[in-house]
């Protein structure tokens, strides 16, 4: 017997060093706080040292610093895995902090800005013979705009995006299904100014004068591929098992649409319905072209012109007044409060209709 | 109340290929047959070619003759939803549906054929349940959501929807496969009990389930991978689990291949 059996007996551990093969030294947990806080003072000291004026190029520095420094001291003390590791992870705390600096700075402008005049005398009058300096006017004329257009406008295109994204998921295939799939990708890339010039050239053959109405037209047509490719994209998430449970208990086919991939779906529909309004709202270009913006309350959306929020937002602005411009920041405010209820709306409902699994 | 299925000659296509071929056999009234045989080799097909759920599949369509006591299912004027309420179906994975409570999971059937009266729904629901077992573990909370029991339970909830829309065959695409010994012990008993009232198939993957719950037993098999799978023998169970007439099937049970 040349080979020895198999002996039972531990690799032996360095006594001295206290720690196994698979532990190592490791960086204390506050250390990505520390390197950033560390990044940011040699950003601001370089900065002032220099005589840098431009807080971006301090910014830049501090970035810089930050990763150099947690790169360097995590292979110091770790080593070159961990190292990598932590620099991913730095650069992609550094993007995050990147892309919410332009959100959060957007806000408070707007907020800061916005809440002086925004007050009840602003939500219930409007500019009618209010002069660009005069302190006083409000935004109700706006408001009532664009709650019509943008009211009228989800009601013409909520079921016909509904219905396409129900054909293309349950029943479209072919020749057909592919060309309504291309058309509406198309649709999505279509400026509102092209859908408000496309409605005014029918305006101008069929002699017919600005309304709330044709701004709604334009803007349902912007808002169609928006609610086609959300709800295809939920409906494509409702299991097919639950379709063929259906069908095997002899339900027809529309019935089973309607009554369990629709009810499945609804919450993730409704969220892709509210996030269309949101971009409709802030149109502008139709309202331009079609609703023509007026100074005056009108609450018939079906005959002559009418504003709306962001119509105002720009027409204020225009007139360059301290006043007016006031006026637009409040205007800029309660429509980005407006959007920002819509989606709470959406989610409180996406939550309520969400499939349940509670016990 | 429980039919005879007479098929003859049957092959099942998904788009050009050929996933079963020329099957013939008999399914016999108010007894269990089951489907045993390697995986691809279109058990499942053939089961979902009995109530026509073959050709929802994009591509699925059918070559031959399917009798329900005489009367073809791919007749010319024959109406599937008509055919798949007289022939009901489990699935392998549970699969209630999630927005709706145990309750109306159970009455979904009824409710989305329109059939049902309020007065009679809670009595048939109370049945269905009954009927597959789960009444008593259930009957405190019809009104929670079904996605919230466990799987073997869930299946039930399954069959119980199936047999409340008092079809004459049940379908069952290996209804175990995804439980516990428990729960497919309970799903067995249950079986027992129904076939006094429904004709019923099974799917399995798991022999000695075929030889416990089942009359007849079926084995199918294919030539080669990408083949279509073939009917290689079909008689009693104890026949084919003690003499089989083919040497494959003896094979195949005794674990020699598959």
């Amino acid at each position: 017997m040349s080979h020895t059996a198999i002996k039972d007996t531990r690799t032996p551990v360095d006594p001295s060093d206290g720690r196994g093969s698979l532990s190592q030294r490791s960086l204390p947990r506050w250390a990505p706080t520390g390197f950033a806080a560390a990044g940011l003072a040699i950003g601001a000291g370089v900065g002032a040292g220099a005589g840098l004026s431009s807080k971006v190029q301090w910014g830049l520095i501090a970035v810089v610093a930050f990763l150099v420094i947690s790169y360097t001291a995590t292979t110091v003390v770790e080593n070159r895995r961990q190292a990598k590791d932590r620099l991913a992870t730095s650069v992609v705390w550094v993007c995050f902090v990147l892309a919410v600096i332009p959100l959060v700075s957007l806000l408070w402008t707007t907020i800061s800005r916005g809440i002086g005049s925004l007050d009840p005398h602003f939500l219930t009058h409007s500019m009618a013979g209010v002069i660009g300096s005069d302190p006083n006017g409000g935004v109700y004329h706006a408001v009532i705009g664009t709650l019509e257009q943008v009211g009228i406008a989800t009601v013409i295109a909520t079921p016909i995006g509904l219905l396409t994204a129900v054909y293309l998921v349950e029943y479209g295939k072919g020749a057909l299904a592919r060309a309504v799939t291309f058309f509406v990708d198309v649709m999505t890339g279509i400026p509102s100014i092209v859908a408000g010039l496309f409605i005014l050239s029918i305006m101008l053959m069929a002699k017919i004068g600005p309304s709330g109405l044709m701004g709604a037209i334009a803007l349902s047509i912007l808002m169609v591929p928006v609610v086609v490719r959300s709800t295809e994209e939920m409906l494509k998430l409702v299991p097919n098992e639950l379709r063929e449970a259906a069908l095997a208990l002899g339900v027809p086919k529309w019935r089973m649409i309607l009554k369990v991939v629709l009810p499945t779906a609804i919450g993730g529909i409704s969220t892709g319905v509210m996030l269309a309004i949101a971009r409709i709202a802030g149109e502008t270009a139709p309202v331009i072209l079609l609703v023509y913006g007026s100074q005056f309350i009108n609450m018939d959306p079906f005959n002559g012109a009418q504003s709306s929020l962001p119509f105002y937002i720009y027409e204020q602005y225009k007139i360059g007044e301290v006043e007016a411009i006031n006026r637009a920041w409040s205007a800029a405010l309660l429509l980005i409060a407006f959007v920002m209820i819509l989606n709470l709306v959406a989610r409180g409902i996406a939550r309520w209709k969400a499939p349940k699994t509670g016990r | 109340m429980a039919k005879r299925i007479d098929v003859s000659g049957l092959t099942a296509y998904y788009g050009t290929h050929r996933a079963i071929d020329d099957i013939s056999m008999t399914v016999e009234p108010r007894s269990v047959t089951a489907f045993i045989g390697p995986s691809g080799c279109g058990k499942s097909t053939f089961l979902r070619t009995l109530n026509r759920m073959h050709e929802v599949t994009p591509g699925g369509r059918v070559e031959g003759k399917v009798l329900l006591d005489d009367e073809n299912l791919y007749g010319p004027n024959v109406d599937p939803v008509a055919v798949r309420r007289t022939v009901g179906m489990v699935f392998q994975r549970p699969n209630p549906f999630p927005t709706m409570s145990i309750f109306d999971n159970v009455a979904a059937g009824l409710r989305l054929n329109g059939t049902a009266r309020k007065s009679d729904l809670a009595e048939t629901v109370e049945k269905s349940l009954k009927g597959a077992n789960l009444w008593n573990e259930v009957k405190d909370r019809l009104n929670k959501p079904g996605s919230g029991l466990s799987g073997g339970q869930q299946q039930r909830l399954c069959i119980a929807r199936a047999i409340a829309v008092e079809p004459q065959v049940l379908l069952m695409d290996e209804p175990c496969s995804a439980l516990d010994p428990i729960s497919t012990l309970a799903i067995e008993d249950l079986i027992g009990e129904l076939k006094e009232r429904f004709t019923i198939v099974i799917v399995t993957h798991n022999m000695q389930q075929a030889a416990r719950v089942s009359d007849r037993t079926a084995f199918f098999n294919l030539a080669a991978v990408g083949q279509p799978g073939k009917l290689v023998e079909i008689d009693e169970t104890e026949r084919i689990f003690a003499n089989p007439s083919v040497q494959a099937t003896e094979d195949y049970i005794s674990g020699r291949f598959g």
